[in-house]
């Protein structure tokens, strides 16, 4: 088992890169100061962020995943994460099956 | 005596609140181990590249693009336009990291993958993050990353599709919930409608992975604006 040169340098610029994003959070914020409602607005960026991330599956991919997805949703207001979770996958697994 | 107890209760609480998305991990772990070598890299350097990088998306993109040999320039630049969502969450975990030191939060920062990321802000709805805590959800995830990878790669061809029973649904299934528990009633429908809509367009529209910035940009917009009107509403009360 070997390690190819370009292979490395690759995987370092890809490290040095996420790196970056992922500190420059903190660094903005040691430069800007926010303001009350500025801070409530950050507060958006969890449910944003997750939502943007889970569209394309949702809305994009094809009917099973839709249907999945809705079940999902209105299962994670009754039932617990794990459970949640479990009727999605077996959803989408069982109308996958069916041909949708 | 007492000190230690309370850390290790710490530890294993953050083990057992991502405990559900190392399930949903290892499978696409192994896939992601069994791509990489079918597009020619040893299975060492597959085990390198999630030590080293530690980015889902960013890792299965670049195995997407993969050259030989492989170009640094354009990996680097990819894993940065796919991970460029990061700046914004650093930043609003940040803001709940108040028991952790200067070099601790920049410690953790390095760790702050998208699963890790969830199940933090979730937790600081809660109770505050502490660094114990968070050291119990990075170490089995990351492990957890690392060597399912290592094993799909040298499983290879031996795996089935994950897609059959469903497994590919695991992560979006997550983040569905996880988006459920931050409901806070008119005013999150907003952020999330915004959200959605911008992906979606911006999904149909543009290569990549743009729809992730888009749509929390207009989820951060959405809030930014319903905010704007509530306080305007209480000084004209």
């Amino acid at each position: 088992m070997t390690i190819e040169f370009a292979t490395f340098a690759a995987f370092l610029a890809m490290a040095a890169a996420t790196i970056l994003t992922r500190l420059s959070g903190l660094v903005l914020l040691r430069y800007v100061t926010l303001t009350k409602r500025q801070k409530k607005a950050l507060g958006a960026i969890p449910p944003a962020v997750l939502t943007a991330v889970v569209t394309p599956a949702a809305l994009s991919t094809g009917l099973a995943e839709t249907i999945a997805c809705a079940v999902t949703a209105l299962a994670a207001f009754r039932l617990p994460m794990l459970a949640a979770v479990a009727l999605g996958v077996a959803t989408v697994a069982l109308l996958r099956l069916s041909g949708l | 005596m007492m000190h230690s107890k309370s850390a290790w209760a710490d530890f294993s609480g953050g083990a057992r609140a991502i405990s559900p998305l190392i399930v949903a991990l290892i499978p696409i772990g192994m896939v992601y181990g069994a791509v990489a070598v079918g597009k020619g890299l040893s299975p060492l350097e597959t085990f390198l590249m999630s030590l080293m990088v530690f980015a889902g998306g960013a890792q299965f993109v670049a195995l997407d693009l993969w050259t030989h040999p492989a170009s640094w320039v354009s990996l680097g630049l990819t894993a940065l336009l796919v991970n460029i969502r990061h700046l914004l969450m650093s930043a609003s975990i940040a803001l709940k990291m108040d028991h952790f030191s200067g070099g601790q939060k920049c410690l953790s920062m390095l760790f702050l993958a998208d699963e890790i990321w969830a199940v933090s802000e979730f937790r600081a709805r809660a109770a505050p993050l502490t660094p114990m805590w968070y050291c119990g959800v990075v170490a089995p995830f990351y492990a957890a990353w690392a060597l399912s990878g290592l094993a799909g790669a040298l499983l290879g061809a031996f795996l089935g599709d994950p897609a059959l029973i469903g497994l590919d649904f695991a992560f979006p299934a997550v983040f569905i919930v996880l988006v459920a528990g931050f409901w806070k009633g008119r005013e999150t429908g907003l952020v999330l409608l915004a959200s959605a809509a911008a992906a979606f367009v911006a999904h149909w529209l543009l290569p990549g992975v743009w729809y992730v910035a888009a749509g929390a940009l207009a989820g951060l917009l959405a809030a930014g604006l319903a905010g704007g009107g509530e306080e305007e509403e209480e000084a004209a009360r």
